[in-house]
């Protein structure tokens, strides 16, 4: 008898594997926990929650026009999304897709302000931008993904500030040299032959992201880099006693990294927003970690819960203007969602064993 | 002479928000918990600190407000929300396992999130900005040091011209530094940052010492958040102001090599950093790009501080990652 009260109430034993269905349905559980807690808040704010996500998802997806708005929210989501996961299977910090998606764009529209009017095929312009935007993004993620390598410096922190550096950059460029009629601060529309084409009503990023879903998925699971990326990510020295060159791969994933986020700041100025200003990336940087982490860093999944996410967004603006509850829900949502998501993974790893439940299992 | 005088006098405002929201950070990296999560944590203190004395300025009546207790109504209510957070980070990283980088990142959108909802739902309820009648907007930006003080050269306006939470912050810092390198309980909380394996093993309770320091850590973090708008601001809550503050004390954390003391003079030289562009013009520099002077200045000293890899000037050894008893 004693030594069973000193047995503690729970205990937790590790699990061994579980069913991978198992794993999709706890997954979707958490998630649909969270969108519980959501309503917290707007049964604070005094609505009634059921009817705001229904407004919410009327909002995002009621009209084809609604949709393709929607749409137009999940493309840099996605692309973005796809952007960091190399960085965060490799637990690589990356918080800078912000910054690289501005600086891939600063750069894009470069070609756009100085060479469109030059060269007549809109095919060659519009590759050209891409590269430039690449290059842009590429150059930005590389100088933290230097440092880290060379001196382990706090990639967090690095790649944060570089962030804050490219929208001054931007903000500059608006009330400086690209300044379209002085005295405005908006840099004027790009021309059309600098402007993505429209494929069903939104611009045809969502393609090339599609495209590059499927990309990232092979070059993750597939190659010898992304096989690298993933032994980093599990053990440090793992991969130095197998002889990586664990800098070199650093720099290089954060070269492809900051280039995929580059093509989102390309796509954002060449087609969702047909010109260049400081909120280029608006958010996008931050929301994607959401994205990338919830979708477990599988490409597929990153389609639907970028689509989610989007539909929240979307949602919430709706519900602001219609029921006047604030659209800063859809950030409170998302954390709601990552906290679930987080402690999910809790349960998926670990059993609780509650005391005296194994002298029951033994009677039976 | 006089314009940096000027400068480092106005920067005391700003770096005493900045000086709590590393001084809690401190804290908790301490316990060997990286809450990165410190944006939406003084988001958080930042309207809940002003929510509570504008509500109970509504109670009583504008003019019967006691400005103490509105004083202490703002510190015990972003104090509290602070150490919530700091609690929920906490069970997530330390209960349920979960990688502390993430967690945190969730926190500073979470936070954030809140605080604004919380800051539009109040202005929607009372119609107009959320903010304060002027006799308490007085008392907490209260320049309170006597004249012959404030009027010693140089030193007197950098440090006698200062609200009372600048000196707050300065005994907090104190206490914290004696704390930690002072009594047991400290040294015990830097074991558990250290080497959490020795720790567990003289019989801490890693835990424990966790959840208190995280909580406190949060808990003070968001007195800054809710410092800014008081002083700063100017008791009006504008959501988009408060904008990386908080990832600009994760940063000063390492930047004061985990010091509480050290805090002290370089919130206060951030601080000057953050305003500069309005204080010292410089001709023909765009003030977009002068702006940027303080990220750039982080960004040199994360590669400086990283590249000396001086050994006692290193973070807690643990920090960042979670302690599994079973997996030793």
């Amino acid at each position: 008898m004693t030594n069973e009260s000193k047995t503690p109430l729970i205990r937790l034993a590790k699990r061994d594997a579980m069913d991978p269905k198992k794993v999709w349905a706890i997954r979707i559980g958490s998630i649909v926990v969270a969108l519980i807690l959501g309503m917290i808040p707007i049964l604070m704010a005094g609505k009634n929650p059921f009817q705001s996500y229904g407004i919410m998802i009327s909002g995002a997806l009621s009209k084809p026009g609604y949709i393709r708005q929607t749409v137009k929210k999940a493309i840099p989501l996605l692309g973005c999304a796809l952007a960091i996961a190399p960085c965060f299977k490799m637990k690589f910090w990356n918080i800078g897709a912000e910054g690289q998606i501005t600086m891939g764009a600063i750069f894009a529209s470069f070609i756009s302000i100085n060479l469109a009017s030059h060269i007549q095929s809109r095919f060659i312009v519009l590759v050209l931008m891409m590269l430039a935007g690449a290059l842009g993004g590429a150059l930005w993620a590389f100088i933290p993904g230097f440092f880290k390598a060379k001196y382990n410096t706090n990639e967090t922190l690095f790649t944060l500030m570089m962030n804050y550096i490219a929208i001054g950059i931007v903000r500059w460029l608006q009330g400086g040299p690209w300044e379209g009629r002085p005295g405005t601060q908006i840099i004027p529309m790009f021309p059309d032959n600098a402007r993505l084409p429209n494929v069903f009503g939104v611009y045809c990023g969502w393609i090339i992201v599609l495209v590059l879903v499927v990309l990232v998925h092979i070059y993750m699971n597939y190659t010898k880099h992304g096989y690298e990326v993933a032994v980093i990510g599990d053990s440090l020295n793992t991969a130095r006693y197998a002889g990586m060159n664990v800098g070199w791969v650093m720099m290089r994933t954060m070269l492809l990294s900051g280039a995929i986020s580059g093509v989102v700041g390309w796509m954002l100025v060449s087609g969702a927003n047909g010109t260049l200003n400081s909120d280029v990336a608006g958010g996008v940087g931050f929301t994607s970690i959401t994205v990338a982490w919830l979708s477990q860093l599988n490409s597929f999944a990153m389609i639907i819960i970028a689509s989610i996410l989007a539909i929240i967004d979307k949602g919430s603006a709706t519900l602001q203007t219609k029921l006047s509850v604030p659209a800063s829900v859809a950030e409170i949502v998302s954390g709601i969602l990552l906290f679930c998501m987080l402690g999910c993974e809790f349960f998926i790893n670990y059993k609780l064993i509650f005391r005296g439940k194994k002298d029951k299992e033994v009677q039976a | 002479m006089n314009a940096l005088v000027l400068l480092f006098g106005a920067a005391g405002a700003y770096g005493t928000a900045l000086m709590f929201g590393t001084l809690g950070e401190i804290l908790t990296e301490k316990s060997g918990n990286m809450n990165l999560g410190v944006e939406g944590i003084m988001y958080m203190g930042g309207i809940f600190g002003l929510i509570a004395p504008n509500l109970y300025e509504q109670a009583v009546g504008e003019g019967n407000a006691n400005p103490f207790v509105a004083i202490l109504l703002a510190i015990v209510a972003a104090f509290a929300v602070g150490a919530l957070a700091g609690a929920l980070f906490s069970f997530i990283t330390v209960t349920l396992r979960a990688n502390q980088n993430v967690t945190g990142l969730a926190m500073a959108t979470f936070g954030t999130g809140v605080a604004k909802f919380a800051g539009e739902l109040r202005r929607l309820q009372i119609g107009g900005y959320v903010t304060l009648s002027n006799d308490l907007k007085f008392a907490f930006d209260n320049k309170f040091m006597p004249d012959f003080l404030k009027n010693i050269p140089i030193v007197g306006r950098i440090i006698f011209n200062q609200s009372e939470f600048f000196y707050m912050g300065i005994i907090l810092a104190i206490a914290m530094h004696l704390f930690l390198t002072k009594t047991k309980t400290g040294l015990y909380l830097r074991a558990v940052g250290e080497s959490p394996v020795t720790a567990d093993a003289a019989g801490i309770n890693i835990t424990k010492y966790k959840y208190i320091a995280t909580m406190v850590g949060g808990g003070i973090t968001a007195i800054g958040g809710m410092v800014y708008t008081m002083t700063t601001a100017g008791c009006v809550w504008i959501e988009a102001s408060l904008s990386g503050t908080g990832w600009l004390a994760v940063a000063l954390v390492i930047f004061c090599t985990w010091r509480p003391l050290n805090a002290i003079w370089s919130s206060i030289l951030f601080g000057a950093l953050m305003i500069m562009y309005l204080r010292i013009i410089v001709p023909f520099f765009p003030t977009e790009l002068y702006k940027i002077l303080p990220y750039v200045v982080t960004i040199i000293v994360l590669v400086i501080t990283s590249m000396r890899n001086i050994k006692d000037k290193q973070p807690p050894a643990s920090l960042g990652v979670n302690y599994f008893r079973e997996e030793r």
